[in-house]
């Protein structure tokens, strides 16, 4: 039987890697998620043939999985602009089992069945809580912000980071110790509290900008912690598939840190995205503003119009007004990308997603490396919602706290046509000089109802 | 670029790695410390091998994460989400075993529950947000 079931995750762990490996284009994305469900069935199956489960227990084991896919359809229904607080959610759901079994474990390991606690499976198991438990509270936080149910700036405190790097410092201790000396069982629940307090205080400081770096780095722990289960359980399986999402977060949390030029520290212990006290230099430049119908008249006239958007598009739901604006725009033969900064929105990828719900073909979406080289040429930038991804301040102003972000060169186009609610600073309060240059037009007012104006503009306009 | 990347990668896997041989590390200095815990099943586990395969699940990971198009960034994470619900696999352990106090059979029963949400809903969102992205041809159709 034994055999049988090291068969059974051998195949789940192929499995697992074809189903990422699909993931590489979106004409076999959608295999990928067979292959993925194929391995979760067949690691399930070669799980539940486990000789050790008392027959007894199948009982139990039937309702849970069945109270979990109660809870679980309805999530996956959620409107994509509430896929990053999903996510989160759901890093908190693997974060939370990861650290139940590694408690269950722990005292078992004390209660005469089960295996021996030598100092290796204790190491094992306090990695398994300290990321298991940091995880759950780190996400329900996020999640929280991104609901907009917490407040989304980030929460400061004098001496924070200090207090922030002892509670993690005290946690490390704590687990070095009982690696050490397995025995030391007091130090365990101590651990457990460390972990669920250093997830809060973690996700307090950041704010809605970092989401997407913050997000991907607790997608890594979460695959860390099944790690951590499989060197506890000795099981490949667990290891394996663990070691798939951590490298997968990893990756993504490097991507986004190089998209915005900052550190995994910076982003941990920066709290990015308080209000800078700079306002005041603002009053004193103009800003030229059009009405929806000048602006229209301008993309009429245009060869080649790039849209970059922004969380405001999220956040307005304009994605759909987008794609009239879009077939209005290429119905008159005019030219029309997407451009897509890695950061813009609250988890990476996050646009791409939106513009492919309101039904635009991905292959006009084009990465800010490859629309850069060709924002010369263009005749109309169109920024929906976008910000600081636009803000030549990143290239030019060396005290921004942006300096040194790559960003979209909209202000390299011909024209600039930003939509924006009032000359707010954005999100991380860092005044757009963007707003401010000759070839800019501010169009004030909803993205939803302005860009809704451009498209009925563009059509009405047409005469048939 | 490219060069940064991969060193990174290879620095983040090297910390991990090098963490796993300090527990064993560990593991072999404290059979010498009185009053540890005596390990019967030192040789149940084959530490050394588990490192093994992490190790090498990480660079496969890397290296085919690394290929996954920007485009579909988001359904890579929830895809991933579903994937790490492989915890399942030792919540159905714990949970299914007999033991002396019925309340470890129910905190495995509830991360089977936490589990299996990530797994189904995981899976269908991918699925749903994949079937979005289509070429300009299908889209015209």
């Amino acid at each position: 039987m034994n055999t049988w079931i090291q068969i059974a995750y051998l195949v789940a762990t192929a499995l697992f890697i074809l189903a990422l490996k699909w993931m590489n284009s979106p004409e076999t994305a959608r295999r990928g998620v067979i292959a993925g469900v194929a391995a979760m069935l067949v690691a399930v199956a070669g799980t539940l043939i486990n000789p050790a489960i008392a027959v007894s227990n199948y009982k139990w084991i039937a309702l849970a999985i069945v109270i979990g896919s109660v809870i679980g359809v309805p999530l996956s229904w959620v409107p994509l602009t509430a896929v990053p607080q999903r996510t989160a959610l759901s890093h908190a759901f693997g974060g939370l089992a990861a650290g139940l079994v590694g408690v269950s474990e722990f005292y078992i390991s004390f209660s005469g069945s089960g295996m021996e606690l030598s100092s290796f499976r204790a190491g094992a198991l306090c990695m398994e809580v300290l990321l298991g438990f940091l995880t759950f509270t780190g996400s329900l936080m996020a999640a929280g912000k991104l609901q907009e149910i917490l407040p989304t700036r980030p929460i400061t405190f004098r001496g924070q980071n200090i207090v922030n790097i002892g509670i993690l410092a005290a946690a490390v201790i704590g687990c070095v110790a009982l690696t050490v000396n397995p025995s030391y069982a007091i130090l365990f629940p101590l651990i457990i509290v460390l972990a669920l307090a250093f997830g809060v205080m973690l996700i307090m400081p950041i704010g809605g900008a970092d989401m997407p770096t913050v997000i991907s780095i607790l997608n890594s722990y979460a695959g860390l912690s099944a790690v951590a289960m499989g060197f506890v359980m000795d099981n490949k399986l667990l290891i394996t598939a663990g070691a798939l999402d951590g490298s997968s977060g990893l990756i993504l949390s490097i991507i986004m840190c190089k998209a915005m030029n900052r550190s995994f520290a910076n982003v941990l212990f920066g709290a990015f995205g308080q209000v800078q006290a700079s306002a005041t230099k603002a009053a004193q430049k103009t800003v030229k503003s059009a009405t929806a119908e000048d602006a229209a008249q301008i993309m009429e006239q245009a060869g080649s119009v790039v849209i970059v958007p922004g969380y405001g598009m999220a956040v307005a739901q304009a994605q759909h007004r987008v794609r009239e604006l879009y077939d209005h725009l290429t119905k008159r033969g005019i030219n029309v990308k997407f451009a897509i900064h890695p950061v813009a929105g609250r988890m990476p990828g996050h646009m791409n997603v939106l513009l492919a719900e309101a039904d635009i073909p991905y292959t006009d979406l084009v990465e800010m490396d490859d629309i850069n080289p060709e924002m010369p040429q263009v005749d109309v930038a169109l920024v929906v919602g976008a910000n600081d991804v636009v803000n030549p301040a990143a290239r030019t102003n060396k005290s921004s706290p942006i300096y040194g972000m790559p960003i979209i060169d909209v202000d390299k186009a011909k024209t600039v046509l930003a939509i924006k609610r009032s000359m707010n600073p954005g999100f991380a309060g860092i005044d757009n000089e963007l707003h401010y240059a000759d070839k800019t037009l501010m169009v004030f007012g909803d993205a939803k109802a302005v860009v809704g104006d451009l498209a009925k503009h563009l059509s009405g306009e047409n005469g048939h | 670029m490219k060069l940064l990347f991969l060193k990174r990668s290879l620095a983040a896997t090297a910390v991990l790695v090098a963490g796993g041989a300090a527990a064993v590390a560990a593991e072999t200095t404290a059979e010498a410390v009185p009053g540890a815990v005596q390990h019967a099943s030192v040789a149940g586990i084959d530490y050394v091998s588990t490192l093994f395969v992490f190790m090498l699940a990480t660079f496969v990971g890397l290296d085919v994460i690394r290929r996954v198009s920007r485009l579909l960034h988001t359904p890579l994470m929830s895809l991933t989400n579903a994937i790490s619900a492989i915890a399942v696999v030792g919540s159905i352990l714990i949970a299914g075993q007999q033991h002396s106090d019925y309340r470890f059979n129910l905190l495995g029963l509830v991360a089977i529950v936490a589990s299996v949400i990530n797994i189904v809903s995981g899976f269908l969102i991918t699925d749903r947000m994949l079937k979005m992205f289509k070429r300009r041809e299908v889209a015209k159709a």
